[in-house]
């Protein structure tokens, strides 16, 4: 595989690896708990499993593989995790019981801070999704089909359009967003949140 | 007691600190330590402070002996690894030199310090704090003679298996009674069950066979079948083994096996045992043709006359009156010298893994029915087909790893699996031409000829798929899937996710601990690991012997293993047996626990608690009784008395007081010493 | 029995008839549901994509609001998946990673509330209909036997995986809604299925994956006969009920399988009327399927094909001896 990480001259031992630990820890570290990335032992039941794994650019197990390589702009570009599901298929039958689901959000998360996301319809699917949810507390499915419909079309308009139409007639959707009674307390919570992680 | 108040009690004690190479020495400055013994511990009776590089050496238990003889030693420290691995040796280095073996004493130094810690300086003080315990408690010592138990010439071999049977043929050909023991109608265990043997395709009932029909004859064997192990009594040298005979219903001594009874029995029952569901056999029956003995049992909860009051084909047929229905169970009692525990292992129950279909999807077969396919001798003659009992498969899928290396099940790797998929893959590609794919997660293949037969199976055209099947599904969503099992993997070696359509599958399961192994274990007194495989003496230098003397284990039941090695641990456990008849008396470790009577409540809470069955209580005497020969001095009941009325000989509260004290006297902070170099 | 209620953002929205079938068989079930006031979104899978302490003091301001609004039961009961496991795992992380306990307690305190960890139970709905009210009351509740009806049970994913508090009796093979559709009297199809992803939010990043996903087990319930399928998750019913058509288009496929809400196919068999259950609100009408048992039937009637599937012999080789359901998890 080509990669930038890669260093162009042989190095002497100790020096090759200088990326990894560093991205390594910060994937264990903030990843709940404990993710158990490094007993991964690449026996392929976490690709092997998962539903949307023939769209991906590679199984969960080689995104490990990168991530203990230090092949951080490899691992953070690649569109797995964002074709992660959420089954947690592969987290369940691990033989290693290493947290794969878990990790795909750590690897999320990462990209987006790191300006790598690939999946630019995954990204800001979340990304309006999460800005429905800080300003009403509740999500506005009209408002994020309608909002993420005119920029990705994931389905087309006419056909998003056409669905939305017969959820309003099913009254199954609202054409006005819930909004919760405290939704400032959620917003300094959130905040507050947010400088926490920042100070990592 | 403060160091300078601690009397030498005019004795003349030698500290000898070892470096054990550097796995003492890099982390503890040993040099210091010795000088340090000399100096600091002169006034308590140290005379002799030295370090060596080995003290298991030669040389230096060589060290020992001459100071004894010359600087006139009576107590001997021996600060290095932990006594389980060398007391013996530098106690046997102290009788050399003229003292009681008893007088010496071992500080651990390794696992106890230089293993466990970082910092130099606190582990060299800690190593100081220890030999001062020791030094202390080796003041305290006695000396002792040990036991001397006379060995009962029989032995017991429980599990009739192949490492039972090479146990047993072992000992009964050295001239020695042996009683084997079999839960099952016959023995030869999963052996017999299996077509071809790895990797030599040695057919297995023509190399086991021969083995049993001489123990069936062997006029040093007592083949007890059809029977079990209820208590186990005494000790080495002197067990005294309850042993339940099921009711046969068959009177053995009038029985000819002459096979009529089975034929005429009108009740078929799937055989769940011997064909593992995969066949059928009667209500009175014998597990297969060869089976040793020859004399067929009742199944009592599937006989139409238990069920039903009536039927008795089998009485009628039978030409010489050898039925009796009125037959009951028999408790014998057999007294022994030694046992060997040879019970084998149980199949993984591959429904715990859903996703793989077993049970559900009618083509996917376990590795064990799958032998039973392959032999000759079972419920298809040998054909592969499929669970319709006709169609031959055109492809098939062989799983490694189906609840082993997986720590939702079992963690560690069962070790024959790899081989005998690949045994399965050579099988089916000879007697169908189908085409095969072996799913795996790393081909392990070390031992004698094994990679040559992966290489051989290779180039039979096997398609080697790297990667371990995430399931088996019958729901087909892709062209050429319709009715067929689809093997959803992802290759890890092309990096793609596959969905391989075949008509069956084959779960090479994993070997597990028997369901009642813990049972067993607790029965003769031995320990079982956290897996729940029994656990050896010592995993690399005594894996047949047990920590409970006397009780010696076999085969599959320590831990999954092939053939071979089967065999070789059934002889070796033989080997150590004969030994000990051979030397006809055995010398016990004198370090013991004894109830002091007086003291004792009758409170029974140690009884429990002894790991050894050692601790009986006597309902006359009201007191709570030790048994000398089984306790292994470990200890428990002595902490656990809460009257203080047992007390140990070797581990008196006046020594292990003393070894506190010593402990105790030393501050150990960490000082600014010498790093070691 | 009383129980804290976390409707969620699905329930008042797309998922309403599911609130209106439990709403409409709560008291027959004897369960008293008090919602907790001012609940905020459990941020889905989205939230946690992009922010990690704070998807998780999002889930944490509803934990500590039920702390806090707690009155008889430390129970939280959720029905849609997503919200079960969202609540779950904050509440078991919190338990278990003292660094993160710390971050959501201080975010938490900016708005003046605290979780303790480990106060609240989380649960879901079918759990509590299952274990606390159990099958024979159900048994007896039902005067409408869903009798000839045949049932695909459809878990989803984040109800039984990963299953962080061991709730259910296997992550691949549960067999709990299976029970609960029995005692209702449906026969219940063996649906290998049952715990394979619905697609989850890929309907927004990716339709192609979207239908695939879809479509495999649209396919795999019709292969196997059932009439409807049945679901406890809001995004599943969305995704195979509104999809379906979308799916049946980008195939030229015409697959026809009703999907309801198990609490749907409860009300039936207790005797409530469909209106009130919320049944017709489905976009695949349930109205064909629902004629075998007796409810009305619609004017035009589409047409159903389906590939039959293979009888199996009953000779041959015994098949393992196994009782026909599987109850022995691997976790």
């Amino acid at each position: 595989m080509n990669t930038t990480a890669e260093p162009a001259a042989p190095v002497r031992e100790g020096e090759a690896a200088t990326a990894e630990p560093s991205f390594l820890r910060w994937i264990e570290n903030n990843t709940p708990g404990d993710s158990r990335l490094i007993m991964c032992i690449q026996c392929g039941t976490c690709g092997g499993s998962c539903p949307s794994g023939p769209d991906m650019d590679h199984s969960p197990r080689q995104v490990f593989a990168m991530v203990r390589a230090g092949l951080k702009d490899e691992a953070l570009s690649s569109n797995t995790p964002w074709y992660c599901v959420s089954c947690y298929l592969c987290t369940v039958r691990c033989p290693q019981e290493v947290h794969i689901t878990d990790i795909m959000y750590t690897l999320k998360s990462k990209a987006i801070e790191e300006g790598m996301a690939q999946v630019d319809a995954a990204k800001v699917w979340s990304e309006t999704f999460i800005g429905y949810v800080e300003e009403y507390g509740r999500s506005f499915e009209l408002g994020l089909a309608t909002r993420h419909n005119i920029r990705h079309r994931p389905m087309g308009m006419t056909r998003a359009a056409s669905l939305g139409v017969g959820m309003l007639a099913k009254g199954r959707i609202d054409l006005t967003p819930q909004v919760i009674e405290d939704v400032g307390q959620l917003r300094l919570i959130l905040w507050k949140a947010k400088e926490l992680e920042a100070e990592q | 007691m403060t160091g300078e108040e601690a009397q030498t009690n005019g004795h003349r004690i030698g500290v000898y600190v070892c470096h054990c190479g550097t796995n003492i020495a890099g982390v503890v400055d040993v040099e210091h330590v010795s000088e340090w013994a000399k100096d600091a511990l002169g006034d308590r009776g140290v005379v002799v402070g030295k370090d060596y590089k080995f003290m298991c050496s030669d040389l230096g238990q060589e060290l020992i002996q001459k100071d004894i003889e010359r600087e006139g030693l009576d107590r001997v420290v021996v600060a290095a690894c932990s006594p389980h691995l060398h007391e013996k040796t530098f106690r046997n280095a102290t009788e050399r030199g003229g003292l009681n073996p008893y007088l010496c004493e071992m500080a651990s130094i390794r696992e106890q310090v230089s293993w466990v810690h970082t910092n130099k300086a606190i582990a060299t003080e800690k190593a100081k704090a220890m030999i001062s315990g020791a030094v202390e408690r080796v003041k305290e010592h006695e000396s002792l003679e040990p036991f001397r138990v006379p060995i009962e010439e029989a032995t017991l071999i429980v599990g009739g298996g192949i490492a039972g049977i090479q146990s047993a043929l072992e000992i009964a050909n050295a001239g020695h009674p042996v009683y084997l023991v079999e839960r099952e109608p016959s023995i030869g265990g999963h052996m017999a069950q299996f077509d071809k043997t790895f990797p030599t395709l040695d057919c297995s009932a023509c190399i086991l066979t021969p083995r049993m029909s001489e123990v069936g004859v062997h006029p040093n064997i007592e083949l007890l079948t059809w029977s079990e192990v209820e208590k186990v009594e005494g000790y080495v040298g002197n067990f005294a083994v309850t042993i339940r005979k099921k009711a046969s219903y068959v009177i053995n001594e009038d029985c000819t096996g002459c096979g009529i009874c089975w034929q005429k029995c009108p009740k078929k029952v799937i055989d769940d045992k011997f064909e593992v569901g995969l066949g059928y056999r009667k209500a009175i029956y014998t597990p297969f043709e060869q089976a040793v003995p020859k004399y067929p049992v009742i199944d009592h909860d599937n006989c139409t006359y238990f069920e039903k009051g009536s039927c008795k084909a089998c009485e009628k047929f039978c030409p010489t009156e050898a039925i009796n229905f009125e037959d009951e169970d028999e408790v014998i009692t057999v007294n022994v010298g030694n046992i060997v525990l040879a019970t084998g292992y149980d199949l993984f129950d591959a429904r715990r893994i859903p996703q793989y279909g077993y049970g559900r999807l009618a083509n996917v077969f376990t590795s064990l029915e799958f032998e039973r396919m392959t032999n000759a001798a079972g419920p298809t003659d040998g054909d592969i087909v499929l669970r319709d009992g006709v169609t031959a498969p055109k492809s098939v899928g062989i799983v490694h790893c189906v609840g082993s290396r997986d720590r939702n099940f079992n963690n560690y790797c069962s070790s024959i699996c790899c081989m005998q998929s690949l045994k399965f893959a050579h099988l089916v590609h000879e007697r169908t031409g189908a085409e095969v794919f072996n799913f795996y997660i790393d081909i392990r293949t070390p031992a004698k000829e094994y990679d040559e037969f992966y290489q051989r199976v290779l180039d039979e055209g096997t398609r080697f798929v790297r990667g371990r099947v995430a399931e088996v599904t019958d729901a087909a969503r892709l062209p050429g899937e319709e009715g067929k099992l689809i093997v959803q993997v992802e290759d890890t070696l092309a990096g793609q996710q596959r969905r391989i359509p075949v008509d069956m599958v084959i779960l090479s399961a994993a070997l597990e601990p028997r369901t009642d192994a813990y049972e067993t274990a607790k029965k003769f007194g031995i320990a079982c690991s956290a897996n729940g495989w029994f656990t050896e003496k010592h995993p690399k230098l005594d894996p047949v012997a047990t920590m409970t003397e006397g009780v010696f284990i076999a085969g599959c039941s320590t831990g999954p293993k092939d053939i071979p090695a089967t065999v070789s641990q059934g002889s070796a456990a033989a080997a150590r047996i004969l030994s000990y008849i051979e030397m006809g008396e055995l010398a016990l470790e004198p370090v013991r626990a004894t109830v002091i009577a007086e003291q004792c409540s009758g409170c029974r809470i140690c009884n429990d608690l002894c790991p050894f069955n050692a601790i009986s209580y006597d309902a006359e005497t009201e007191l709570s009784e030790i048994n000398i020969a089984l306790c292994q001095g470990c200890g428990t009941c002595v902490a656990a008395c809460p009257a203080g009325a047992i007390t140990g000989t070797g581990f008196s509260n006046e020594q292990v007081l003393a070894q506190i004290e010593g402990l105790l006297m030393l501050n150990v902070e960490p000082q600014p010493v010498a790093e070691p170099a | 029995m009383k129980y804290m209620f976390y409707p969620g953002c699905s329930l008042h929205r797309s998922a309403r008839p599911y609130l209106d079938s439990l709403a409409a068989i709560q008291e027959k079930l004897t369960m008293e549901l008090q919602e907790v006031e001012d609940w905020n979104c459990c941020g889905a899978t989205e939230y946690m994509s992009v922010y990690r302490a704070p998807a998780h003091a999002l889930v944490g301001r509803n934990l500590a609001l039920a702390q806090q609004q707690s009155n008889g039961s430390d129970t939280v009961m959720a029905a849609c998946s997503a919200c079960y496991l969202n609540l779950e795992k904050t509440e078991n992380y919190m338990r278990t990673d003292e660094e993160l306990n710390n971050k959501v307690n201080t975010a938490l305190a900016e708005g003046d509330l605290h979780y303790d960890a480990g106060s609240i139970q989380v649960r879901h709905l079918l759990d509590i209909i299952y274990n606390d009210v159990g099958m024979d009351r159900i048994k007896n509740l039902v005067t409408n036997p869903l009798e000839g009806l045949k049932v695909a049970a459809y878990y989803g994913c984040m109800i039984v995986r990963p299953d962080v508090n061991q709730r259910w009796n296997s992550p691949e093979y549960p067999t709990v809604l299976e029970e609960l559709m029995e005692a209702l009297g449906a026969e219940v199809i063996d649906f290998p299925m049952k715990t394979h992803c619905c697609s989850g939010h890929m309907t927004q990043i990716s339709s192609d994956v979207a239908y695939e996903l879809i479509r495999r087990l649209i396919y795999g319930a019709t292969h196997y006969e059932a009439d409807i399928l049945v679901t406890l998750c809001p995004m599943c019913q969305l995704n195979l009920d509104a999809y379906q058509i979308e799916m049946n288009n980008h195939f030229d496929t015409d697959y026809v399988m009703p999907i309801l809400y198990f609490t749907q196919l409860m009300g039936l068999a207790f005797g409530i009327e469909p209106e009130e259950l919320g049944i017709g609100r489905e976009f695949v009408s349930a109205k064909q399927a629902l004629a075998k048992i007796g409810a009305p039937v619609p004017d035009e009637v589409p047409e159903k094909g389906k590939p039959r599937r293979k009888k199996k012999k009953e000779e041959g080789l015994p098949m393992p001896q196994v009782s026909t359901r599987f109850n022995g998890g691997s976790k």
